[in-house]
């Protein structure tokens, strides 16, 4: 660990980065935002916004349901829960008994409502306030660790998923008509995405994730010709907003999400009026 | 008619489709030669979609499809190439043309670039459509001609035994669909495999076709061009000298 900080030292020599629980947000920053910038491209392509949106929602219910069955493990219910939540809402979605908005409406209010029920029992909810915003100064050397097994971990699932998973966005049928199945494909990047949610949120707070997740990728899109372009833009949008907002944070002694999230909303304005300039 | 390879057939016997109580197809019957153009010509609702798509395996049918060959044994395996009417999809995603076909020829994700071989193969397969020029294309701004000709080179790749088109009702000038039908007879000549087109345009069914099927839920009648377009029931369906439905 001390190397690293080493390197960061030399890399950045800001008077912001001389404590260590920056640098070591600096590194929680440097794992997620590319982690969520390249996820985010196909949730931006897939129109995944919404379910994105409400996936960040359940934790509260995830961490509410682990007090309940007496886990420690926070990370851990929460993850459970959102991979499980996050396969209801596919399947459901892929039975077409309604429009997919309104079933995640549903889903999104229903499981704020059973977090907040639980967590909020007996005036307890200031404890858990700090998921809503989360904080990212208080990311712990094994935290980074199990970031970097995650970033790992997704990228490699990322990778065998991408490809069937283009062609499910541009036509379902024609990608079934070549062997390819769909659902499963479906369901497994929507996992994918509430693993990448869910161990974030701790750090990022569950009224900014999906800011995270949203708004590199939807940059990139207005700026981007090729699906790598796209993938290139979003990530360095993201690890741009996220290496910004930090360094920023400290220096206004603002809320780190908070300011990081409206960095990227800065770049994407921005792409925007490129995006109209070069119409 | 044309029969540059009488050696296989695709035959499909009595398939029946019902969903909800409503029959949407009635013991159709009907064989897809090798090395011919078949053409299915029906009214909206005939059921052409759905039998597509029980060809496609897409949709529970009862009835048999097998692949024969000349001496009536089957080949276990039947490959389908499928263009599709209409692509319904987003078309600001950034994706060009190479993204596209790449992401269905290569296991390499396509985020993380194009390598030279799949690059080189997405040509040929381009080039096999005449469709070269739009490999950097954006898909979403290619033109509904254009479209289909990508969608071509998709449901060629691989080599298909049989090869199933779903003609656009729009969107495509008669000049572009008169190209593209050139290119899929040139496709006929040089490769081995059989074509059934879904057609809804009778004069171009009576210029190229080889053999055409009537179908309103089950087959009313089939032969060659000549034969269909001077039955009866052909004239019960899209009245007499009416030739385009």
């Amino acid at each position: 660990m001390e190397g690293i900080y080493g390197i960061l030292e030399a890399i950045l020599p800001l008077d912001a980065f001389r404590f260590n629980f920056m640098k070591n947000a600096l590194l929680a920053v440097l794992l997620l935002t590319p982690l969520l910038g390249l996820l985010g491209t196909m949730a931006v392509n897939h129109q995944m916004a919404f379910f994105s949106d409400a996936l960040g929602h359940s934790a509260l219910t995830g961490i509410g349901l682990g007090i309940v069955l007496g886990l420690h493990n926070d990370l851990l219910a929460m993850l459970v829960f959102g991979v499980v939540w996050a396969v209801l809402i596919c399947l459901i979605k892929q039975s077409g008994s309604a429009s997919t908005d309104t079933i995640i409406s549903v889903f999104s209010s229903t499981s704020v409502a059973a977090g907040l029920l639980i967590l909020a029992r007996g005036g307890q909810f200031a404890k858990y306030s700090a998921l809503l915003i989360g904080d990212i100064l208080a990311v712990t050397p094994q935290d980074l660790l199990y970031l970097l097994l995650a970033l790992i971990g997704t990228v490699i699932l990322w990778a065998a998923l991408y490809n069937p998973l283009l062609m499910t966005s541009v036509d379902p049928m024609l990608a079934r008509s070549r062997g390819i199945r769909t659902r499963l494909i479906e369901c497994g990047f929507v996992v994918l995405v509430a693993v990448a949610v869910m161990l974030s949120i701790r750090w990022v707070g569950v009224m900014l994730i999906n800011a995270l997740l949203i708004l590199p990728a939807a940059s990139g899109r207005n700026l981007a010709g090729t699906s790598r372009q796209h993938a290139a833009w979003s990530v360095g949008i993201a690890l741009a907003s996220g290496l910004l907002g930090l360094t920023a944070s400290y220096y206004l002694d603002t809320s780190a999400g908070a300011t990081i999230v409206i960095v990227s909303a800065v770049f994407y304005a921005v792409s925007l009026m490129v995006r109209g300039i070069r119409k | 008619m044309l029969h540059h390879c009488a050696l296989c057939h695709i035959d499909l016997d009595r398939i029946s489709v019902r969903r909800g109580g409503q029959v949407l197809l009635q013991d159709v019957s009907m064989h897809i030669h090798c090395g011919q153009l078949t053409v299915l010509i029906g009214q909206n609702g005939a059921g052409k979609t759905t039998l597509i798509r029980a060809l496609l395996g897409q949709i529970p049918h009862a009835g048999v499809i097998r692949h024969v060959d000349s001496r009536g044994l089957d080949i276990p395996h039947l490959r389908t190439g499928y263009v599709p009417q209409v692509l319904q999809f987003d078309r600001e995603m950034p994706l060009t043309v190479q993204d596209y076909l790449a992401s269905a020829v290569s296991r390499r994700p396509v985020w993380t670039g194009i390598g030279k071989k799949t690059k080189e193969k997405v040509r040929q397969m381009l080039r096999d459509v005449d469709a070269e020029a739009l490999a950097e294309r954006p898909l979403g701004r290619c033109s509904g001609g254009e479209l289909q000709r990508v969608l071509l080179a998709l449901a060629l790749e691989p080599a298909p035994d049989l090869l199933v088109l779903d003609e656009p009702v729009s969107g495509i000038d008669r000049n572009g669909m008169r190209m593209f039908l050139d290119t899929l007879m040139e496709l006929r000549k040089t490769r081995h495999m059989a074509i059934l087109l879904v057609s809804h345009d009778l004069h171009f069914v009576r210029e190229y076709a080889d053999h055409v099927v009537l179908l309103e839920k089950s087959v009313l009648t089939q032969g060659t061009p000549e034969e269909v377009f001077a039955s009866p029931e052909f004239s019960n369906v899209f009245g007499t000298g009416e030739e385009d439905s």
